[in-house]
């Protein structure tokens, strides 16, 4: 038997509530299936199960809020099937060799069709905004109704009285936000270095790259910067995993945090998977897919838990140079700023050419200031050869 | 397709990635950038969804021609040939 618990969605999280199950006793799970929804501080996050069974028996009723690590559920393993380590567990660390194994790709069965898609957010809504789910139109992806379709129905229905619960949402947030980064500046001895980018290699063969291309399929410079940090983190695995018990632990992988803002304010940071092993248009793709879930309201547990490192671009809002706070227990942020035009000194005259200030924060007690100089300057290699991606 | 209906997919458009955009408020001989929160993802949406909605395919180097309303949909205007 596995007990299935409620998972650690970040460090910043210690309860969460069932707010339904999606799966019920009897039926059968594969790794990677959505079993419930959890209401947590990011909003509601469906939630994966890491084994292959058939569910015996749920323990927590939708409504109830409970600890992390509460057993949620019991599951029968599938006969012969082996079963991988939660992610949560954290084993002692020991010398750099030690291996993980490495999670199997998770596998989401897609959306039967004719069945309504419904945000998890869009459903805690519906309950507590009382509206009837089968009268609402989706706008989401695919369709999928969300959280603002249904405070729009509420509105429609109720007239300009009605309101909705955002604020407590976004009063909690900014708590977990605030516990996560007293945490950090407490905990992690942060060290910070930073580099100048000549960008003009990358925007010109992006310009030429998104010439040929339909508006549907073009290329921006952040899925190039991703691809970088991951080529990058790949070379100098220092900065890629997390410190726990008092130890360095390497990420199975490169995910990528990416800080991803709220429109009615908040951040996420939730994970993109195997950055490394993608190319820029399967990033491109994947990024705007996680963009919308997370507006959305419709992450996913692992998407909350997996990520090995932080990127933040705050480029499009001016800001030449930013110095992230690490998201514990991770060992590293970086930051992207601006790209600016300014006098350039190329092979001994001065030329003017698009800059761009990339920094890394990165965790002392997990990495040395050369390490971490090594992995700015791969960064910054990588994007001098924007083809190699 | 007339002026209107172009001005109407625009907004639509527009909506389609920043919900909070909204015909009343919006002024339309200022940036959108001013006035509605887009990062570069977004504005590149936008123009997938203007793609969608009106059939027009906006090259990137013409992106600065539609910083605003109007801008906008004078340019599509003279895309479709009207």
């Amino acid at each position: 038997m596995i007990e299935f618990r409620m998972p650690s969605l970040g460090a910043d999280m210690d309860a969460g509530t069932l707010v339904q199950w999606t799966k019920r006793p009897g039926e059968t799970v594969k790794r990677g299936d959505i079993i419930a929804v959890v209401d947590t501080d990011k909003g509601a996050i469906e939630i994966e199960v890491y084994d292959d069974g058939v569910i015996e028996r749920t323990v927590v009723e939708p409504g109830q809020k409970v600890p992390v690590g509460t057993v949620l559920a019991v599951i029968r393993e599938a006969a012969g099937a082996s079963t991988v380590p939660e992610p949560v567990a954290l084993p002692a660390p020991s010398s750099a060799a030690r291996a993980r194994p490495v999670s199997p790709p998770v596998v989401r069965p897609a959306p039967s069709a004719g069945a309504k898609r419904i945000s998890p957010a869009a459903r805690k809504a519906a309950e507590d905004l009382h509206v009837d789910l089968t009268g609402v139109e989706g706008t989401g992806p695919g369709g999928s109704v969300t959280r603002p379709d249904v405070e729009r129905a509420a509105a429609r229905g109720r007239g300009p009285a009605a309101t909705a619960p955002a604020g407590d949402h976004r009063s909690a947030m900014r708590s977990a936000i605030a516990a996560a980064m007293s945490r950090s500046k407490r905990e992690i001895p942060h060290l910070y270095l930073s580099t100048t980018v000549d960008m003009s290699q990358l925007l010109a063969w992006l310009a030429v790259e998104n010439e040929k291309r339909s508006v549907t399929a073009r290329l921006l410079p952040i899925a190039a910067l991703l691809k970088a940090v991951a080529r990058a983190a790949t070379e100098v695995p220092d900065v890629n995993g997390f410190w726990a018990e008092g130890g360095f632990r390497a990420g199975p992988g490169v995910h990528v945090g990416c800080a991803i803002a709220l429109r009615d304010g908040g951040l996420v940071a939730p994970a993109l998977h195997d950055v490394a092993l993608k190319d820029l248009d399967a990033l491109m793709r994947d990024l705007r897919d996680l963009i919308a879930r997370t507006r959305a309201g419709t992450l996913r547990s692992s998407e909350l838990a997996d990520s090995t490192i932080t990127v933040t671009n705050l480029g499009d809002l001016g800001v030449e140079s930013a110095f992230g706070i690490i998201y514990p227990p991770q060992v590293a942020l970086v930051a992207f700023g601006r790209v600016v035009q300014r006098p350039w000194v190329v092979d001994g005259r001065v030329e003017p050419r698009p800059l761009m200030t990339a920094t890394i924060s990165a965790d002392h007690r997990a990495v040395d200031g050369r390490r971490a100089a090594l992995f700015l300057d791969a960064v910054n290699r990588w994007l001098q050869q924007p083809e190699a991606l | 397709v007339t002026r209107s209906e172009i001005q109407s997919g625009v907004l639509q458009a527009l909506a389609d990635v920043a919900p909070e955009a909204s015909a009343e408020t919006l002024r339309s001989d200022v940036p959108f950038r001013d006035q509605v929160d887009l990062d570069s993802f977004d504005f590149l949406n936008f123009m997938i969804g203007l793609h969608t909605r009106l059939g027009v395919e906006v090259p990137e180097s013409d992106y600065s021609k539609l910083s605003t309303l109007d801008s906008a949909v004078a340019y599509i205007e003279a895309k479709l040939g009207r």
